[in-house]
């Protein structure tokens, strides 16, 4: 205080005595005191601005009818039938309980009544809800029409209901992972229910326009019979198997349109709680696995489509083909010269490997690329995995790869590039919506001479009547296929005792109309003693849904002449 | 309460301290701990901390920021030099740290971990530049040799050069437009405010054309289309709160806001406590911006002056962005309500930087005279 007041009066006296100096000082001082009453006069301004902004806003009539955070009311979404109209997904109405607090007469009568109808209901919690003296509360989401009518019974005051919507799937979870999720909201987060609302629904539904009568129902290609026995079928084999995971597809050939899918384990979508853990996602589209053997179907395709070789060339598999510090062997080896049927039935690595010098490496890359086998798949399915590939293709990939190992690739897509193998060469984007065969043509790409296909469907009835396929075989169908047994990379190095196996086949094979492939993961002997191969799991699986889906998929048994492989002209 | 014979530290301090300011932000305070009970549990809970995790947290930065706050109010103005300087020396060493070992959160590096806190050293900087600046300012119009304008263009390229690193648009416009009122209010040539005024246009020119966020966020605003959820939902939480808000707790938009508890916290005062409130919060901030100049139109000490209307302006500044861009009043732009968004680092430095203004506010003996009694226009020489 002391020093304050020192150092005003040192400070007064010079300026009264060097007048002039002050006057031209305050002056100045003047020039700088007009600039702070502009800045006060700015930010007086601002501060108004944004008072008045306030007084607008508080003008204005918030929005009716939307029920905005927690209260938000669920959106209508169209049911979702197979191709034949059975349900797949659909909408319930239910009601969800509410109170008024501030409008309850009586908190304890209240709650004595609603647990005589809700007996879950938790006494403390819903006792304090009611005498909080809000303006609302949600007592419970979602009960049932008959609680709904018990509880206006009772006729408490300061008590209502709040309709909402709730995505029911009664076929639980048949086709969970084609069908995807909706969250809270009614909103799709996965599979076609997300695939639906991005085709406009979301935005119709901004702009108020959707009611439940007014949406259309959206009609997949799925076969719910179909699927039903797919899923059944894998998840029987899954156990039977002591596999981890198991998986399989039945898609047309001629229309692209998928018929059945399933992927085991997997979810209820009515209670989907474990739906997003690691071990439940769908396998066929969404994982991309080393396929092993059953790339074989391609690069014998690849060659013969090369005009590199026809069915009656040979190559030389007799001693193991030394590449680097590698060494390809085969596992079921005849130590001669094979020919392309054999090297086909006996599934010799060294001479696929030798198939694919034969092309180079450019040409098969390519062709790999033409089946889009190399390419993230364009379908409806939002989860699809992209394949992966080497950075840089070698002579050592271009070997490992002609016998399916050293690129990954998801199932789904396998399977569509095998379609190409068997439909005439067309390959078709896959589809989970109905399409005519004249849609088909539209989006169908040439990407074989049909030429190779008829030699492709020998070559699968073939390994089905004589070689790894014998297990696939139904009496009257036809089936034609190839196994592929793949040891499956841990930490890097290719695992003995881990595999995956598929079998890919296809029927009638005179003249194909359905692809079927099953992959199942980590198999083990069925018993101890028997084998693991994909012939042993794999093609059973095949079998069991061609023999109990077949007459579904209107496919008429031939019986009399078995030998499919002798209709077939060379 | 303390005597007025009393002439120990703390009874001086009580009878000179500006009480008017003191309340003001005392209630400021006050107000970000209730709001942040309206605000931040929604987001609390939806990142999957405990509810009143961000609470607890502002409670317990709200300690040393009323301990700091209150503390270099008792600091003479020399002293506030001092710390500014020790402070300004600290936060840009940090700030260049920062850049080089500092966590990046969403793109930025702003944020260094000191003993275990983690701190954002450009929070702290702003005020203590302000003073330097002030103290810079001053002695050039003491004494016009020393090259204080100079220096401060410097320092000012300097710190606008670390946030710009960061990058952190928001203080970087806070810092540039504080500094150039300051320089305005110090006496700033007109040419001066010319060709400033075109630096800042052409630097948010620059701005626009270089950052393409910055660039979208103006788009969005000029033309109303493209994702503009954010700033739609505050608009949509005040216009429910109406009048008199939904009550303590009944906001249901502000579950949707992710920033609830920061940039748009005073939407959610709006939803829950009404537009009263806002009305209440725009005051208390007008009040303190507008006094703190009316002040600096009385206060004869150029340093004093300086320095206490470049703090309300910073404050001011800040305070303005953020409503505004809750009112939709400009281009979306992340920017804490001083005092009432949650924020460790913002909450304790804008405690030093009021302390600040407390400690050049206290009443002192030499103001009592105004010039028009030392000087009454009389006695000026006729010539």
């Amino acid at each position: 205080m002391k020093r304050w007041l020192k150092a005003g009066i040192a400070r007064t006296k010079p300026h009264a005595e060097a007048q002039g100096i002050v006057v031209e000082g305050r002056r100045k001082a003047n020039g700088g005191r007009s600039r702070v009453f502009i800045t006060m006069a700015v930010f007086f301004g601002i501060y108004a601005t944004i008072t008045g902004r306030l007084v607008y806003l508080g003008m204005q009539e918030p929005e009716t009818g939307q029920f905005f955070g927690g209260g938000r009311m669920a959106a209508s979404r169209p049911d979702i039938l197979d191709r034949n109209g059975q349900v797949l997904a659909t909408d319930i109405k239910s009601a969800s309980l509410f109170a008024e607090p501030r409008r309850i007469v009586d908190p304890d009568e209240a709650v004595e009544l609603l647990s005589t109808v809700l007996p879950s209901l938790d006494y403390e919690q819903t006792y304090r809800k009611l005498t909080s003296g809000s303006g609302f509360a949600w007592l419970k989401r979602e009960i049932t029409p008959r609680q709904q009518n018990e509880i206006l019974q009772l006729g408490i005051p300061g008590i209502g209901f709040r309709p909402e919507k709730r995505r029911f799937y009664p076929g639980g979870p048949t086709a969970s992972h084609i069908l995807g999720l909706v969250n809270i909201d009614n909103e799709g987060i996965a599979g076609m229910e997300k695939y639906v609302d991005g085709q406009g629904l979301a935005d119709l539904r901004a702009t108020g326009l959707v009611s439940a009568s007014s949406l259309a129902p959206v009609n997949l290609s799925i076969d719910l019979r179909v699927q039903h026995i797919v899923r059944d079928e894998i998840a029987t084999a899954m156990e039977r198997y002591h596999a981890i995971a198991a998986g399989a597809v039945v898609l047309n050939v001629n229309t692209g349109e998928i018929m059945a899918m399933a992927s085991v384990p997997d979810f209820d979508p009515n209670n989907p709680f474990n739906a997003h853990e690691k071990d439940r996602l769908n396998r066929m589209s969404a994982g991309v696995y080393e396929m092993g053997s059953t790339v074989k179907s391609f690069t014998t395709a690849m060659v013969l489509d090369a005009g590199k070789a026809t069915l009656t060339s040979s190559y030389d598999a007799s001693r193991p083909l030394s590449m680097g510090r590698f060494t390809i062997r085969d596992f079921h080896g005849k130590g001669r010269v094979l020919t392309v049927p054999e090297v086909f039935i006996y599934s010799s690595n060294i001479a696929s490997a030798r198939m694919a010098m034969d092309v180079g490496i450019a040409g098969h890359r390519e062709f790999l690329h033409r089946l889009g086998l190399l390419d993230r798949m364009q379908t409806e399915l939002p989860e699809v995995a992209s394949p992966t590939e080497p950075k840089e293709w070698k002579q050592l990939n271009s070997i490992t790869i002609s016998f399916g190992h050293g690129f990954a690739t998801t199932p789904l897509q396998t399977a569509v590039a095998a379609a190409a193998l068997m439909n005439g060469g067309k390959l078709i984007p896959p589809t989970f919506l109905p399409r005519t065969q004249a849609e088909a043509d539209e989006v169908a790409v040439q990407v074989l001479n049909p030429r190779t296909t008829m030699d492709m469907r020998y070559l699968y009835r073939l390994n089905a009547e004589k070689g790894s396929g014998k297990r696939a075989e139904v009496p009257g169908y036809r089936v034609g296929g190839k196994t592929g047994t793949a040891e499956k990379v841990v930490n890097g190095r290719y695992a003995k005792d881990k595999r995956f196996n598929a079998f890919l086949a296809a029927f009638p094979i005179e003249n194909p109309q359905y692809v079927v492939l099953s992959v199942i993961d980590e198999p083990k002997p069925e018993k101890p003693g028997m084998g693991a191969t994909a012939g042993s799991n794999a093609a059973p699986i095949v079998a069991n849904i061609i023999r109990r889906s077949a007459p579904l998929l209107g496919v008429k048994p031939e019986f009399g002449h078995e030998s499919g492989a002798l209709l077939v002209s060379n | 309460m303390a005597s007025r014979v009393d002439r120990g530290p703390v009874a001086t301090w009580w009878w000179t301290v500006d009480r008017w300011y003191l309340a003001a932000f005392l209630s400021l305070m006050v107000l970000g701990v209730v709001l942040s009970f309206a605000a931040s549990p929604a987001v609390a809970e939806r990142i999957g901390l405990d509810s009143f995790h961000f609470v607890e947290r502002q409670i317990m930065f709200m300690i040393p920021a009323l301990i700091a706050m209150i503390g270099v109010s008792f600091l003479s103005a020399r002293n506030v030099r001092r710390l500014a300087l020790l402070i300004l020396a600290g936060s840009l060493l940090l700030m260049l740290a920062a850049l080089f070992i500092g966590v990046e959160v969403k793109g930025a590096r702003r944020w260094v971990a000191l003993a275990g806190v983690s701190v954002q050293p450009s929070e702290f900087m702003k005020p203590a530049f302000v003073i330097i600046c002030a103290w810079l300012f001053a002695e050039h119009r003491r004494q016009p040799e020393i090259p204080g304008n100079l220096f401060a263009m410097i320092l000012l390229v300097l710190v606008l050069a670390l946030l710009v690193a960061q990058p952190d648009l928001g203080q970087t416009m806070l810092v540039a437009g504080t500094w150039g009122v300051m320089f305005f209010m110090a006496g700033m040539p007109w040419i001066w405010i010319l060709l400033l005024g075109a630096l800042g246009i052409a630097g948010a020119l620059a701005a626009y054309t270089v950052f393409p966020h910055v660039a979208g966020r103006i788009d969005r605003f000029l033309t109303g289309e493209g994702d503009t959820f954010q700033v739609d939902t505050g608009r949509e939480a005040i216009i429910r709160g109406g009048w008199w808000g939904q009550g303590p707790g009944e906001g249901t938009v502000k579950r949707i806001l992710p920033d609830s508890h920061t940039d748009f916290i005073f939407s959610v005062a709006a939803e829950e406590f009404g537009i009263v409130l806002c009305f209440v919060v725009v005051a208390l901030f007008a009040f303190i911006v507008l006094k703190g100049l009316r002040f600096a139109l009385r206060e004869e000490d150029d340093f004093t002056r300086f320095a206490v209307s470049g703090l309300v302006i910073l404050m001011g500044f800040q305070s303005v962005i953020n409503m505004s861009v809750n009112l939709q009043l400009m281009p979306a732009k992340g920017m804490t309500l001083p005092f009432i968004s949650y924020g460790g680092s913002s909450l304790v430095a804008m405690a030093i930087s009021m302390g600040m203004v407390l400690a050049l506010t206290t009443r002192r003996p030499e103001r009592r005279k105004t010039s028009d009694y030392v000087f009454p226009p009389r006695i000026l020489p006729a010539e």
